[in-house]
């Protein structure tokens, strides 16, 4: 039996696993930053199927709309031309590939043996508001408070961060 | 339906993608972006464990935010940084990002 939403999750993630495979290996690196959108907006509707909206809705905007611009701007400053003469891939690339694929068999093995992989979604509560919730925690004292607001000292330390690197000194 | 194993196993296929560009890709900004695509593989994985095995404890929603918040930080400071480097020394291979080595 395959139900719709199978047949969209398949879909979806053969379409970013795709995009993503193209985000490593394109030689422009505009088209890669493109790439990257893609397989973000891929990520983006998964977080619809998990049933967490608000994630899909934060994914585009601060990773689509955020991070991958200003990955472009960063390709757009760094390269007149944004593609290089030689080689992308250093001379090392098929140790990556033998990691990389270890690491993903190593993962697939560890999910076929573990006893709760093939588990289904139990059905939310009735009346279980997940932003609502969300939002409580992220802000009630014995609970996410504190990691919360380590976060956000993090995301202020990184943009003073951020600025002082990148000032060009006269 | 879809099992928890699909999901698991797509995060781990994406961390593989984005962890084969970082280790093999030339250009700094190219290795951002498998940084990028390994934190999505890991949010997509915090929030497939959150929803299957403890939609009703937020520790997972709440850890996906945090990760949110490190991938913006990471992705500022390291894009400062190649700019920053591109400004000395005219390149973003990092290849030829090598004055600590010797």
């Amino acid at each position: 039996m395959i139900y719709p939403l199978q047949v969209v999750f398949i879909l979806v993630s053969a379409v970013t696993l795709g995009a993503a495979l193209m985000v490593v290996t394109t030689r422009n690196m505009v088209r890669a930053a493109l790439w990257l959108v893609l397989a973000l907006f891929g990520v983006a509707i998964l977080f619809v199927l998990l049933e967490a909206g608000f994630f899909a809705v934060a994914q585009v905007i601060i990773y689509i709309g955020a991070i991958a611009i200003l990955m472009i701007f960063a390709v757009m400053l760094t390269r007149r031309i944004a593609q290089d003469p030689g080689p992308q891939l250093n001379s090392t690339w098929p140790i990556a590939a033998v990691i990389a694929l270890l690491v993903f068999g190593l993962i697939v093995f560890l999910v076929q043996v573990w006893d709760r992989a093939a588990s289904l979604p139990p059905p939310l509560p009735q009346g279980f508001a997940p932003l609502q919730e969300l939002g409580v925690a992220l802000v009630s004292a014995d609970r996410y408070l504190i990691p919360f607001e380590i976060a956000s000292v993090l995301l202020l330390a990184a943009l003073i961060g951020a600025i002082v690197v990148a000032w060009e000194r006269k | 339906m879809i099992p928890l194993s699909w999901y698991l196993i797509f995060a781990a296929a994406l961390f593989s993608i984005g962890l084969f560009g970082v280790l093999s890709r030339k250009n700094a900004v190219a290795i951002l972006m498998g940084v990028e695509l390994m934190l999505n593989a890991v949010n997509v994985n915090l929030l497939a464990f959150w929803r299957y095995l403890a939609p009703e404890n937020m520790a997972g929603q709440v850890f996906a935010v945090i990760v949110f918040a490190v991938a913006a930080s990471e992705v500022a400071v390291g894009l400062a940084l190649v700019i920053s480097v591109y400004r000395r020394r005219q390149s973003v291979q990092a290849d030829e990002i090598n004055l600590l080595k010797y």
